[in-house]
């Protein structure tokens, strides 16, 4: 599965249920709960095998589908 | 009557007869006087150190005592056993800690944590506010940039060690965005009233801090702005479940110790308590619940250890379980002392006392039970 692919499914186990595209402002939207971005710090280092430190955080980073994917793309570069 | 055998190392298991050993000798027959004079004090702290249980939590480059999950859970069970204060003040610094090792810079990293694991530090997690408690993104306290600094004002209520931590760290809102900054006691414009007359946690040095106009560098600074809550205090708590769930089974282990030794001396009717089956059935009670919490307990460790995405909610689930059954152990403890159990002769009445606040602090049971049946019911909609 590319990075995309598995970054849309993860979020989609976490949004209970809601539409959202790759482009939805997650956070904005109130899409997730207040646990989640622990989660998907946990799972990007996890999955993709990178590590996330102070340094990354940028909402930029994480805020839809998209960026997410293009964070770990660059991570993994 | 014991589940260590549930796949503890060797080293492990030695690690918790260890803690077992000084507990008795240490902390339990002065964990009643912490409570009473509603203090922890200095020298028991200084014991903690020599023994290189301070700073427990931390790896060995930042002076810690590098304790994987399980030992680091074995740990608060049994200094749960013995004191809930010394089993908070345990669980606060790690709150701080772990929070600064891994949301912190390099920098913070090194010029803090080696100051708190070697105990020249006392630190605390400064979150809740008068007006609000589990509601946390919606907390009052503000600090704006000016200059090279941050300047904070507000208020922090219900402060674990609030009276005599020398470092915290503390959340305030930038810009409206929750943050993380780290704040000295030394601080000008920082002051700080002690709250007495507690329920339980009585030992535990409850404080409200009071910040006006209070300069911290911007180095102070915890992983980025707007990231306070969603990351540095989500992970802060995290570890204070974790240590509050094992306390609580500690605590429970001692409610079991306390009615064992109470049923088989006090006699009643012409028959020892412990041959009263209305007493043996509360005494189940306690077996069972301490057994399948400490089985949760073991659990979130294993996946806190292998940096599991499952380690956050299980340490809920273990934290909520482990932090009621705890309640209700205590609660029956003292129903089997009877009037006994209500005097200062025995300690089941501190123990139901300091119960009925785990049941509250990092994260209620019934934000616990949020967070568990949210995700409950997105697993449901997963398997459709």
């Amino acid at each position: 599965m590319k990075i995309k692919e598995k970054v849309r499914s993860f979020l989609g186990e976490h949004v209970n249920g809601k539409e959202f595209d790759d482009t939805d402002n997650i956070f904005e939207k109130g899409l997730v709960n207040s646990l989640f971005a622990m989660n998907l710090v946990t799972f990007v280092e996890r999955e993709f095998a990178v590590a996330i430190d102070n340094a990354d955080l940028d909402l930029n980073n994480f805020k839809d589908v998209n960026a997410i994917t293009t964070f770990v793309e660059r991570k993994l570069a | 009557m014991s589940i260590y055998d549930f796949g503890l190392t060797k080293q492990q298991q030695e690690k918790k007869e260890e803690f077992k050993e000084f507990v008795d000798r240490e902390i339990v027959p002065v964990a009643g006087r912490f409570d009473a004079m509603e203090e922890m004090p200095q020298s028991m702290i200084q014991k903690l150190i020599d023994r290189g249980y301070w700073g427990a939590e931390l790896p060995l480059e930042y002076g810690g005592a590098g304790m994987d999950h399980i030992t680091y859970g074995l740990f608060n069970e049994e200094i749960g056993r013995g004191c809930a204060n010394v089993r908070n003040m345990i669980g606060v610094q790690g709150m701080f800690s772990t929070a600064i090792l891994r949301w912190g810079s390099e920098e913070q990293r090194k010029q803090w944590l080696p100051r708190v694991s070697s105990g020249e530090l006392i630190a605390a997690f400064a979150l809740t506010e008068p007006e609000i408690g589990s509601d946390a993104k919606n907390i009052h306290t503000t600090a704006r940039q000016e200059g090279s600094g941050y300047i904070i004002n507000g208020r922090k209520k219900w402060i674990s060690f609030g009276g005599n931590a020398d470092v915290f760290v503390l959340f305030a809102k930038v810009d409206g965005q929750v943050s993380a900054f780290i704040v000295e006691r030394n601080t000008p414009g920082f002051t700080c009233k002690p709250i007495t007359g507690l329920l339980g946690f009585r030992g535990s040095m409850l404080a409200e801090l009071c910040l006006e106009e209070c300069r911290v560098p911007a180095g102070n600074l915890v992983g980025q702005v707007g990231f306070g809550l969603a990351l540095v205090a989500n992970h802060g708590l995290a570890h204070g479940r974790y240590s509050t769930a094992w306390g609580a089974v500690g605590l429970a282990q001692a409610c079991l110790d306390a009615c064992l030794d109470y049923a088989g001396q006090r006699m009643q009717f012409g028959a020892y308590l412990k041959d009263h089956q209305l007493i043996q059935q509360m005494i189940a009670d306690m077996v069972t619940n301490i057994m399948a919490a400490r089985l949760l307990c073991l659990r979130a460790g294993q996946l806190r250890e292998q940096g599991d995405e499952k380690a956050l909610l299980e340490t809920s689930v273990a934290k909520n379980f482990s932090a009621n059954m705890a309640f209700k152990a205590a609660n029956d403890a003292v129903q089997i002392h009877g009037a006994n159990g209500c005097g200062s002769e025995y300690p089941v009445q501190r123990y139901m006392r300091d119960a009925k606040i785990m049941e509250i602090v990092e994260g209620s049971t019934q934000i616990q039970e949020i967070i568990i049946a949210g995700s409950a019911f997105r697993n449901v909609r997963d398997r459709k």
